[in-house]
């Protein structure tokens, strides 16, 4: 918590950031709550960024969302939180640690007491009985239900809040249910806010920067569907699993309104088959799974890049290999959506920085697949998929892409594999002026589809769909480097680590580091050139979520490094399931520049 | 569909017929049960004169899977076992086109079992033909889903051992809507089923036994009047096919069995449903533009 000296006791102190962490079991509503912040947060032109930890069973155990909230640029969830509220002993004995020295922790005096606290590091510890007050202010049999609105009511009032739009938004959110269920929230909201803490410092953000446009705050599943509809995606097929479920549940939902159809599979393969079938059929289609899934998905894949069919398909990475770690997050599927299939398989992979992002990088993949006619893969990851970050709502006037069907006749002599330019297919529906329909075919064929064993018609072909992704490359923009241009270290990430490696570099430059950053949203292909920028700096260090590996290297530097035979390319790597904190990506950093 | 730009097509006016349906020369072995297969959906196809570009034949892997290279006709050679979810892909979301799966009993019963299912209890607007040949014959000669136990086969040399899988009873259970049986060598009886298949409102299957002639030669002759046997008919003043417990009964013994419509029911396909579904939810949004629509929920996640 960055704070300005408090001007008097009697005025709250300023501060331009803070990170709120509440522990307590997953029934406790601490996501709803946690939401409500972060909805506030867009509404107060703040920056915020969320983190939950979910756990992988179907009811109940300990779960946390934590809230870092900036009137500044918030680049990460927060290495250590200023607040903690916690719910039980439990959440107390497993989450102390993650306060900051000298942070405030409130706790429910229900499951515990004075003498379970440990006094150390200049923490001041509050006590405040979550659950007798929330029951008695509302009153009746709630039992304990609501506690999480008291405890809203209370770091609002803590926080000095804006009140007024944060009842707004919870008013919006249970106005849709019963009548009593908001009468009950609100009144333990009530009851928190006026709960006297006691003698604690009263906290009031500085104004954020007030922007022209509207913010929204969002999780990066919505921005990634809802990228999709504008890219004009309407049909497509999946499979439930986590954390993709949350997409396909929003696109069957929503895809209706739009004249559109998602459609729940029997399984991966149905699902990508299916969506596969949409596609050859003329729309732009999406499925989507986390990393068992896209496995499964494989074989069919390796058939659209084959037959050159245009789609898109999602991958929420978590933690594996096999069932893994369903509810954390991992980046260990890069390997797997470039190379992951029989064959040489040419394909697109994208992934989104951040949740902003996640709307444009949907929209990419449209132009991306129908222009090179074939899968294009955006890598996602759990952290992405689930946390909260507040932005400018995006330009519809400017991105909305209409769907589009072509079924306009072709023309004599219409060839569905040219060896000359990219397939563009001619789906069903269309006539054919010379007669000849087109077979879309997972064999080796020539130009006109007929299966084809040939030797030099398979050296051809391999060709042709390889060449369309060499041609991306140079298509592709160079990335642009933030902070130094040229120095010591060029700190590479990819995905959902963008914001963490900004501000530990910005972190590393004001130690007197000469330090850039450079992030890839385009991993296969890679731009074109990047050697060029490496040159310029001393060490080139690539900062992942996945194992460095039997040589020592995460995925991306193995690709890196492969492909630009740089032998400076080092690795930072990390396989705890967790988002990088910043003091872990600058240690790392710097124990490399040391050596 | 009901959004997209839809380019319209140029108006259809050839008359299809069987040249104009014809394509590569079939790379099956002399005396495959699959030719007359083919020959009869091209004359089916003659009949029905539906417009030539909105015709789709898709297959997965197999002999009978080659069939869209056979046809000139819009077409889709997929991979393995995934035919049929592939084909409902097309058919949910192109309510225009006609939509044929060919395939085996590999393809059908083995490794694409569990979509053949789920199809049929979606009840998704297609036809499937099933070519039956009890054997893997692109393979040369491994045991089927279909082989009958004592079979011998390079993976069962000394015979078979597993229970065939019965694939009238299998498509009772699975929720098809049309279920029917044939012979290829009975092109007739073929013609009739395909085209009551085609003409049916829902997931329509036709398993047509199929010769493999290399490598299950006489594997139907018990039901080839030529060969010997008996090419024993439903009789449908005595047969009710909407009765399902009947024809599971009249499915207990499939060698050879008998042939004709076991089952057909009418009940709502999931593309009537899911247009209905559609078309409810868009009444509700007051004629907005899609840009709109998102342009609202953009204003709700202020």
């Amino acid at each position: 918590m960055s704070s300005a000296p408090a001007p008097s006791s009697s005025s709250p102190t300023s501060l331009r950031n803070a990170v709120i962490r509440l522990a307590g079991n997953s029934q406790d509503g601490i996501q709803s709550i946690g939401g409500f912040l972060a909805r506030l947060a867009g509404r107060t032109a703040q920056e915020v960024m969320t983190y939950m930890t979910i756990p992988s069973t179907i009811s109940g155990g300990p779960s946390i969302f934590q809230v870092h909230l900036g009137s500044g640029e918030v680049l990460h969830e927060g290495d250590e939180a200023d607040v903690l509220v916690v719910f039980y002993k439990h959440s107390y004995e497993n989450h102390i640690a993650a306060l900051r020295d000298g942070g405030i922790c409130f706790y429910d005096t229900a499951d515990m007491g004075p003498e379970d606290i440990k006094n150390e590091r200049g923490i001041i510890h509050i006590g405040v009985p979550f659950t007798s007050a929330t029951v008695e202010a509302v009153g009746g049999s709630t039992r304990d239900r609501g506690k999480n609105m008291f405890v809203l009511g209370m770091v609002c009032a803590v926080f000095n809040l804006d009140k007024e739009k944060l009842v707004g938004i919870v008013s919006r959110q249970f106005g849709k249910k019963d009548e009593s269920v908001l009468r009950n929230a609100l009144l333990a909201f009530d009851a928190g806010f006026a709960y006297q803490v006691g003698d604690v410092e009263k906290f009031a953000f500085v104004p954020g920067e007030a922007t022209s446009g509207h913010r929204i705050s969002a999780d990066g599943n919505q921005m990634l569907t809802l990228g999709l509809i504008a890219a004009g995606v309407r049909y497509g097929s999946a499979y439930p699993i986590t954390p993709w479920s949350s997409i396909m549940e929003t696109l069957r939902a929503e895809l209706p309104k739009y004249g559109g159809l998602y459609v729940q599979a029997e399984d991966e393969l149905a699902a990508v088959s299916m969506t596969i079938g949409a596609a050859f059929a003329g729309h732009l289609a999406i499925t989507g799974s986390a990393g068992p899934g896209l496995s499964l998905k494989m074989e069919a894949l390796g058939y659209a890049s084959m037959a050159e069919i245009p789609l898109i398909v999602v991958n929420v990475q978590r933690g594996g290999p096999s069932t893994g770690l369903p509810t954390s997050v991992e980046q260990s599927d890069l390997m797997q959506a470039i190379y992951g299939s029989h064959g040489d398989s040419p394909r697109i992979v994208l992934a989104p920085k951040d949740v902003e992002d996640c709307f444009y990088i949907a929209l990419e993949a449209g132009k991306l697949a129908k222009k090179y006619s074939c899968p294009v893969i955006i890598l996602s990851d759990q952290a992405l998929s689930s946390r909260i970050e507040a932005f400018e709502e995006p330009d519809l006037d400017k991105h909305w892409v209409e769907p589009t069907l072509d079924l306009s006749t072709r023309p004599e002599g219409f060839k569905p594999y040219p060896l000359d330019s990219i397939t563009q297919h001619a789906p069903p529906g269309s006539k054919m002026a010379g007669g000849k329909y087109p077979v879309s075919t997972g064999l080796e064929h020539d130009e006109m589809g007929h299966p084809s064993g040939s030797p030099k018609m398979h050296t051809l072909m391999t060709a042709k769909r390889r060449n369309k992704l060499v041609q991306l490359s140079k298509e592709l923009p160079l990335p642009v480097i933030h902070g130094d241009q040229s120095g010591d270290v060029l700190v590479i990430g990819w995905g959902s680590t963008y914001g963490p490696i900004k501000e530990s570099v910005d972190r590393m430059r004001t130690e007197g580091h000469k330090v850039g950053a450079l992030h890839l949203r385009h991993l296969h292909p890679m731009p074109d050139g990047l050697d060029g920028l490496f040159k310029k700096f001393k060490h080139v260090v690539c900062v992942e979520m996945n194992d460095s590996g039997l040589y020592g290297y995460g995925q991306l530097a193995t690709l890196l490094r492969a492909s630009l035979a740089d032998p400076r390319i080092q690795s930072v790597c990390k396989t705890d399931g967790l988002a990088f904190r910043i003091r872990e990506i600058v240690t790392g950093v710097e124990k490399i520049m040391a050596a | 569909m009901s959004t997209a730009l839809v380019t319209p097509a140029a108006p259809a006016t050839d008359k299809l017929t069987k040249k104009a349906l014809t394509a590569d020369h079939p790379t099956w072995c002399p005396g495959c049960g699959d030719f007359a297969v083919l020959n009869i959906f091209y004359r089916v196809l003659e009949k029905l004169q539906y417009p030539h570009e909105n015709i789709v034949c898709v297959a997965g892997i197999g002999c009978s899977s080659r069939f869209p290279y056979f046809m000139n006709t819009h077409g889709i050679h997929f991979i393995h076992g995934r035919a049929v979810p592939l084909a409902t892909g097309i058919s949910l979301s192109r309510p225009d086109v006609h939509v044929f799966v060919f395939g085996g009993d590999g393809d059908g019963f083995s490794i694409g079992g569990n979509h053949l299912n789920h199809a049929a209890r979606k009840n998704i607007k297609l036809t499937y033909v099933i070519m039956d040949n009890f054997v893997y014959g692109l393979t040369k000669k491994q045991t089927s889903p279909t082989s009958p136990i004592g079979f011998k086969s390079k993976t069962d040399p000394t015979g078979s051992i597993d229970r065939p899988i019965n694939p009238m009873r299998q498509l009772l259970a699975s929720g098809a809507t049309f279920i029917a049986r044939t012979h290829a060598a009975q092109v007739k009886h073929m013609e009739a089923m395909f085209e009551r298949a085609i003409l049916h409102d829902g997931f329509s299957v036709v398993e047509c036994l199929s010769e493999c002639v290399m490598f299950y030669a006489g594997a139907f002759d018990d039901s080839w009047p030529k060969k010997g046997g008996t090419f024993d008919t439903i009789d449908e003043t005595q047969h009710d096919v909407t009765n399902d417990v009947a024809a599971y009964q009249m499915a207990e013994n499939l060698a050879p069995g008998k042939f004709g419509v076991y089952y057909q029911v009418n009940r709502p396909t999931k593309n009537a449903l899911e247009q209905k579904w559609i078309d409810d939810t868009q009444s509700k949004l007051g004629g907005a533009s899609q840009k709109d629509v998102l342009k609202k929920r953009f204003e709700t996640m202020r």
